[in-house]
C-alpha cells in the first residue's frame, strides 16, 4: 500500500508537477510579457521625453490587459492567397519553441521545470532556434512580398549570429565544463567570480548575438518597420500576431537567462564567496522598502482616489516582499542555530531576486539600445556578423584555452584566473579589431568599386 | 482551401518570387539568375512620407529600378486658384507644404506684391522673416525626426517635435495657428506681433543651440548613423541640377545656392548667415547640410530680434486687388528648395494663372537615380533625406 | 487681347460664380495702389532694360496695355521691349526663330518659336549658361490662335539671372520635349501633359502624372469646368443629376 502511495508521489512528482508548472507559466507567460512591453514602454517614453500609457489604470499599469483584451477580440484575417494551414501553425510554432526554450531555465536552484537535464544549456538554445521556423514559415506563407523579405533576412539573420552566439557560450562553458545549468551556476559560486568576468569578451559576443537572434534593434531588420512594414509579421493581425510579439519577448527573456545563467552568475548574489560582503544579503530587501516609501510618499500626488489606493497596494506589495526577502537573512541574524534551516529559504528566495534582477538588468540594456541606436542595413549586419563576431567568437575560444590551460598549469583558482584570461581576452578582440579594420578597407574599396559601378548607367 | 484549384499556389508564389532554376540561362542580367522581384511601397507605408508610392524592382534586395507614382493627394490647387480672388487664394498656399505653412505664405504674398508692384513694409518685412525662419527651423525638425526614425532610431523624433512644439506655440500666439497659419497678407502683415514675441523667440533660440547639439550627440558620430547614410544616395553636383534638385539637396551636392542671398528677398539682405555646402552629395552631407541651416537659421532669428523696424506692417494695398494685366515669377528659398510662384493676371480680381514651381515635386525626380544600385532599406533613407511633403508633390 | 471675355466666357459652374462673391466691389473704383513703386521688388531683374527702340516689339500676345477698368491713372507700361545683349545674341544666332522679347516688371521674357524650342533651350544652357531649369508650365489662352504658351523659367547660376521662355503651341501641336536637355523637365513635361494636354514629342514617358490614368479632359485648360468631373461621375455612378 505504502509502495503504491510512494510510487503514485514519485509519479506525479515526475509528471505532473512539471505539468502543472508548464501550465502555470503558459498562463501568466502572456501577463509578464505584457508587463515587460509596458516597462519598455514606459522607460521608451522616459527617453523620449513623454510619459507613454497613462489612460488605463494608475500610469497605465492595466494597459497590457487592455492590449490583450483588444488583441484577443480583434478580427482574425487570412489572406486570400495565404498557405492558410502553414499560416496557422507559423505563429504556434514560434511561441511553442519559445515556450519550450523556457522549460530548461532554472530561476533559483529549486525552480526549474525540466530538471537536470545534463545537456541544460544546449537544450535551451537549441530549442529556442527553432523558433525560426515559425518566422520563416510565416513570413512564407502570407504569400507577401514584405513578409517574404522579412522571412529571408530573418533566417540569414539567426544563422549568421547563432554560430556567434553559441561560440560565445562554448568560451564560457569552458570554464563550467559542465552543460547542466545548475552545475554552471555552481561553478561560478565555486570560483567566486562570474565567468562574464573571466571571459569578458564572450559576454560581448553573446550580447550582442543575442540581441541579433531575438530580432530586437539595432538588429530588428525581419520587422523592419520603416522598411518592410511590419516584415514577417505583416499579414498577421489580432491574435496570431500577438503570439508572434509572445515568442519575441519570451525569446528576450530566455537569452538574457542564459546569459544571466552562464555570464552573470545565475542565482547567486555578486561575489557570492565573499564574506566581508555578506551585507549584500540586505540589499533586496532594503531596495523593496526604498520602492514601497517612495510609493507611499507619491500618494499624495495622485490626482484620483483610485490612483492613491493603488499606490497603497503598490507600496504594500513591496513592503511584503521586503519581509519576505528579509526573513531568510534576518533569521540567522537573531538565532544562528537556525541559520542551516533556512538555508534553503535564502537560495530560493534570493535566488529568485538576484536571477529576475540580472535578466532584467539585461532586458533593460536591450530596451536602452533600441532606444538609442539606429538600424543597421542588412549587409553591414551580416558583415558584422561574418568578418566580426564569429572570428573574434572563434579566436576567443582559441585563446580562452589557452589561457585555461596556463591557469590549471599556474593553479590559479578564482580572481586569480583573470591574470591568465584578462591578457587573452584583449588578444582576441585586437585580432578581431584588427581583422575589422583590414575588413573595412577592402569594403570601402568595395564599395565605392559598387558605387561608381551603379551611378555608372 | 477545398475550393483552390492545384495550380493558384504556385502561380501566388511565382508572383512573389521564383528563382528560376530551369531556364538561368536567359536570366543572366540579374546576379543570382532570379527573377526579378516588384515590390510596392505605399501609399501605405510607414516611411513613405505621406502617400508617395513607389515601385521597385529589386534583385534580391537590390533596387534595379524604381518608379514614383504620386498624385493621391492631388487637389487641383492651380484650378483653385483661377476661381478665387488673390487673397482668398493665399490660405489655399499653405495647405501644400503643410509643414512649411508660413515659407508658402511668403512666396506667394511676395509674388503677388511683385504683380502689384507693392513693397510691403520694413517691420513687416523683418516680422516675416523672423517667422519664416522658424517655420524652417521646424520643417527641418521635422525632416530630421522622420528621417531618423527611418533609418531606426526612434528618440530623435521626440526630442524634435519638443522644439518643434514651442516654434508652433510661437505662431499660435502670432495667429492662432499652429499649422496651416496664413500668416502673413498680401502687402504685409495682419497682425501686428504680439507683446513678446522678441522675448519667445530668444528663449527658443537659446534652449536651440543646445539642444541641437543635442540631436547631434544621437547621430552625428554614430557608426550605423553613419553606415546607413553615407555613400548613399549620391547626387554629384551636375546631376543635381540636370535634374532641377534645389535646396538643401542641391547644396549638399555642393553647389553654393541659396535664393535667400542670391536674390534677397524678405529682409534677408540685412542679415548675416553662411550657406552650408556638402561636397560628396550623398545623404550624410544632406543631414550635416540641414543640421547647419537650423543653425544659420536660429542667428537670423537672433539678429532679426535684435532690432525690429518699427513702422506700419501693411503697404497700402486696396481691399480688391486687381494686379495690372502681366506676370511674374517669384520664387524663394522654401524649407525644401526653391518655391516659385508664377501668377500671371489678366487685370481682373482672380489670378489668371498660378503655377507653383514645387521643390518637393522636382527634388522627387533624382529619386530614381539616388535609389539604383542600392538595398531596400537604403529606399527609406533616400526618401527622407528628400525630404518630401506629399501635400507639395501632389498639390 | 487679353480678352476679359475669354475667360468670363468659359462655361462656369454654379460653383465658380459663388466664389465671384465680391465681384460688386469690383466696380468701385478702389485705386489700385499699382504703378507708383515700380522700381521697387528686389528682383531677379535680367541685363538693364535697353528701352531705346528696338527691333519689332509688339506682335500679339502681351499687351503693353494697362487693364480695361483701371481709373483714369497715367497707363503705367509694365511690358517693355527688351533688347539687350543676350536677346542680340539669341537674335543672331536663331533670326526668326526669336518671336518676341519683352520684359514684364523687371524679368526678361523671350517668345520662341516652338518647333526650334529644343535646339534654342540647348543654346540657352550651353552657350548662354542657363543651367538650371527651375520650371516648365503652360498657359492657356482659349482665345488664341495657337492656344498654349509653353513657359520655361530658366536660372543662370554663373549670371544669378533669371529667363522666361515661352514658346506658342496650338491645340494638338506636338512641342519638341526638353527631356534630353534637362532630364527634370521629364516629369515637368507630364504634369503639363496631364493639366492642358500639350504633347511633347520625344518624352520617354508621357503620360499622366497627378491625376489617374483614366482621367477624362485637361483640368487646367480654360474650357474644362472644375466641377465637370463631379458632375461626371456622379451621374454615371449614382445615376442621378449632381446636386451642386
Amino acid at each position: 500500500m505504502q509502495a503504491v502511495t510512494q510510487g503514485t508521489i514519485e509519479f506525479l512528482k515526475l509528471y505532473w508537477a512539471p505539468l502543472l508548472c508548464g501550465v502555470v507559466i503558459v498562463a501568466f507567460l502572456p501577463l509578464i510579457v505584457g508587463y515587460v512591453v509596458l516597462v519598455e514602454r514606459k522607460l521608451m517614453a522616459d527617453m523620449q521625453a513623454r510619459l507613454g500609457p497613462m489612460r488605463v489604470g494608475p500610469h497605465g499599469l492595466l494597459q497590457p490587459i487592455a492590449d490583450a483584451v483588444k488583441l484577443l477580440i480583434k478580427e482574425d484575417i487570412i489572406p486570400e492567397d495565404a498557405d492558410k494551414l502553414v499560416f496557422w501553425l507559423a505563429p504556434v510554432l514560434s511561441v511553442g519553441a519559445a515556450l519550450l526554450s523556457l522549460a530548461g531555465i532554472a530561476i533559483g536552484p529549486a525552480f526549474q521545470i525540466a530538471k537536470d537535464i545534463n545537456i541544460g544549456i544546449l537544450f535551451v538554445v537549441g530549442v529556442s532556434a527553432m523558433g525560426i521556423f515559425g518566422i520563416v514559415l510565416g513570413g512564407w506563407a502570407s504569400n507577401s512580398h514584405y513578409s517574404l523579405m522579412g522571412a529571408l533576412r530573418s533566417a540569414a539573420q539567426l544563422v549568421s549570429y547563432e554560430t556567434a552566439a553559441g561560440m560565445a557560450l562554448v568560451s564560457g562553458l569552458l570554464f563550467a565544463g559542465t552543460l547542466n545549468i545548475t552545475s554552471i551556476v555552481e561553478a561560478q559560486r565555486q570560483q567566486g567570480i562570474w565567468f562574464g568576468l573571466l571571459a569578458p569578451v564572450a559576454f560581448f559576443t553573446y550580447l550582442v548575438a543575442s540581441i541579433a537572434e531575438t530580432n530586437r534593434a539595432p538588429f530588428d531588420l525581419p520587422e523592419a518597420e520603416s522598411e518592410l512594414v511590419a516584415g514577417y509579421m505583416t499579414e498577421f493581425s489580432g491574435f496570431r500576431w500577438s503570439l508572434y510579439f509572445l515568442a519575441e519577448y519570451t525569446n528576450m527573456i530566455v537569452v538574457a537567462s542564459v546569459a544571466t545563467t552562464l555570464f552573470l552568475g545565475g542565482w547567486l548574489r555578486p561575489f557570492p564567496r565573499t564574506q566581508w560582503l555578506n551585507f549584500l544579503d540586505f540589499l533586496p530587501p532594503l531596495l523593496m522598502v526604498a520602492i514601497g516609501l517612495y510609493c507611499l510618499v507619491r500618494v499624495p500626488k495622485q490626482p484620483a482616489r483610485v490612483q492613491q489606493f493603488f499606490m497603497v497596494a503598490v507600496a504594500g506589495l513591496c513592503f511584503f516582499l521586503a519581509l519576505v526577502l528579509a526573513v531568510p537573512v534576518l533569521v540567522p541574524v537573531v538565532n544562528p542555530s537556525l541559520a542551516a534551516g533556512v538555508k534553503p529559504l535564502y537560495e530560493g528566495i534570493h535566488g529568485s531576486f538576484w536571477f529576475l534582477f540580472k535578466v532584467s538588468a539585461y532586458l533593460y540594456f536591450f530596451m536602452w539600445l533600441r532606444f538609442t541606436l539606429p538600424r543597421y542595413r542588412f549587409d553591414q549586419l551580416m558583415r558584422l556578423g561574418w568578418h566580426f563576431l564569429i572570428p573574434l567568437s572563434i579566436i576567443n575560444v582559441l585563446v580562452i584555452g589557452i589561457a585555461m590551460i596556463v591557469g590549471t598549469y599556474l593553479h590559479l583558482e578564482g580572481w586569480w584566473l583573470l591574470l591568465a584570461t584578462l591578457p587573452a581576452s584583449i588578444i582576441a578582440l585586437l585580432i578581431a579589431l584588427f581583422i575589422l579594420a583590414a575588413e573595412q578597407k577592402s569594403g570601402q574599396q568595395q564599395a565605392g568599386g559598387a558605387a561608381s559601378d551603379s551611378y555608372a548607367g | 482551401m477545398g475550393e483552390r484549384k492545384p495550380g493558384d499556389r504556385e502561380r501566388a508564389i511565382t508572383s512573389v518570387a521564383k528563382t528560376s532554376i530551369t531556364d538561368s540561362g536567359e536570366k543572366q542580367h540579374t546576379l543570382l539568375g532570379a527573377d526579378e522581384l516588384i515590390l510596392n511601397m505605399g501609399p501605405q507605408h510607414p516611411s513613405t512620407h505621406g502617400v508617395l508610392r513607389v515601385k521597385l524592382k529589386l534583385d534580391g534586395e537590390r533596387v534595379i529600378g524604381s518608379e514614383c507614382m504620386i498624385g493621391y493627394l492631388h487637389r487641383g490647387v492651380e484650378k483653385i486658384a483661377e476661381h478665387r480672388t488673390y487673397q482668398q487664394f493665399a490660405p489655399y498656399v499653405d495647405r501644400m507644404d503643410y509643414v512649411a505653412a508660413v515659407s508658402n505664405g511668403l512666396g506667394y504674398c511676395e509674388a503677388i506684391e511683385k504683380l502689384l508692384l507693392v513693397e510691403a513694409p520694413v517691420r513687416a518685412r523683418v516680422i516675416r522673416t523672423i517667422l519664416t525662419e522658424l517655420q524652417r527651423i521646424a520643417s527641418h525638425l521635422l525632416w530630421l525626426g522622420t528621417h531618423a526614425l527611418d533609418i531606426g532610431a526612434l528618440t530623435p523624433l521626440f526630442y524634435c517635435f519638443r522644439e518643434r512644439e514651442e516654434i508652433l506655440k510661437i505662431f499660435e500666439k502670432y495667429c492662432g495657428a499652429r499649422l496651416t497659419t496664413h500668416a502673413f497678407r498680401i502687402g504685409g502683415l495682419q497682425y501686428e506681433a504680439y507683446d513678446t514675441l522678441e522675448k519667445d523667440v530668444e528663449r527658443f533660440c537659446k534652449n536651440f543651440e543646445s539642444r541641437i547639439v543635442e540631436y547631434e550627440d544621437l547621430l552625428t558620430q554614430n557608426r550605423i548613423w553613419l553606415g546607413r547614410t553615407k555613400g548613399v544616395g549620391i547626387l554629384t553636383s551636375a546631376e543635381a541640377i540636370a535634374f532641377g534638385a534645389t535646396g538643401p539637396v542641391l547644396r549638399a551636392s555642393g553647389v553654393k545656392w541659396d535664393i535667400r542671398k542670391a536674390m534677397p528677398y524678405a529682409a534677408y539682405d540685412q542679415y548675416k548667415f553662411e550657406i552650408p555646402v556638402g561636397t560628396a552629395g550623398d545623404t550624410y552631407d544632406r543631414y550635416l547640410v540641414r543640421m547647419e541651416e537650423m543653425r544659420q537659421s536660429r542667428l537670423i532669428c537672433l539678429q532679426a530680434i535684435e532690432n525690429i523696424p518699427s513702422g506700419p506692417i501693411l503697404a497700402k494695398v486696396g481691399k480688391v486687388l486687381k494686379p495690372p494685366p502681366g506676370e511674374v515669377y517669384h520664387s524663394i528659398e522654401a524649407p525644401k528648395g526653391e518655391l516659385g510662384y508664377y501668377v500671371v493676371s489678366d487685370g481682373t480680381v482672380q489670378p489668371y494663372r498660378v503655377r507653383i514651381r514645387p521643390p518637393s515635386f522636382v527634388n522627387l525626380q533624382s529619386f530614381d537615380r539616388m535609389v539604383r544600385g542600392h538595398l531596400v532599406a537604403d529606399v527609406v533613407a533616400i526618401i527622407g533625406t528628400l525630404d518630401i511633403v506629399l501635400g507639395e508633390v501632389d498639390r | 487681347m487679353f480678352l476679359h471675355s475669354g475667360r468670363r466666357g468659359c462655361d462656369r459652374g454654379a460653383y465658380c460664380t459663388g466664389s465671384m462673391a465680391d465681384e460688386p466691389k469690383e466696380q468701385q473704383p478702389s485705386a489700385p495702389p499699382a504703378g507708383e513703386k515700380p522700381a521697387s521688388s528686389p528682383s531677379s531683374a535680367s541685363a538693364p532694360p535697353a528701352k531705346p527702340a528696338a527691333p519689332p516689339p509688339p506682335p500679339g500676345g502681351v499687351p503693353a496695355k494697362p487693364a480695361a477698368p483701371a481709373p483714369p491713372k497715367p497707363p503705367v507700361v509694365l511690358q517693355t521691349p527688351l533688347n539687350n545683349e543676350l536677346v542680340e545674341r539669341v537674335r543672331a544666332k536663331f533670326g526668326p526663330a526669336l518671336v518676341e522679347a519683352t520684359e514684364d516688371r523687371k524679368q526678361a521674357i523671350l517668345t520662341v518659336e516652338c518647333a526650334r524650342l529644343a535646339e534654342i533651350a540647348l543654346y540657352f544652357r550651353d552657350e548662354e549658361k542657363f543651367d538650371l531649369l527651375s520650371d516648365l508650365t503652360a498657359v492657356d489662352w482659349p482665345k488664341r490662335e495657337k492656344r498654349f504658351d509653353v513657359v520655361l523659367n530658366l536660372y543662370s547660376f554663373a549670371k544669378n539671372e533669371r529667363l522666361r521662355v515661352k514658346a506658342r503651341a496650338g491645340d494638338g501641336e506636338e512641342v519638341p520635349s526638353l527631356h534630353g536637355v534637362w532630364p527634370t523637365a521629364n516629369w515637368l513635361e507630364r504634369e503639363a501633359f496631364d493639366m492642358f494636354g500639350i504633347v511633347f514629342a520625344g518624352h520617354p514617358d508621357l503620360r499622366r502624372i497627378l491625376l489617374p490614368d483614366e482621367w477624362k479632359g485637361y483640368p487646367l485648360r480654360k474650357d474644362y469646368d472644375i466641377i465637370e468631373q463631379d458632375t461626371a461621375w456622379v451621374k454615371e455612378n449614382l445615376g442621378i443629376e449632381s446636386g451642386q
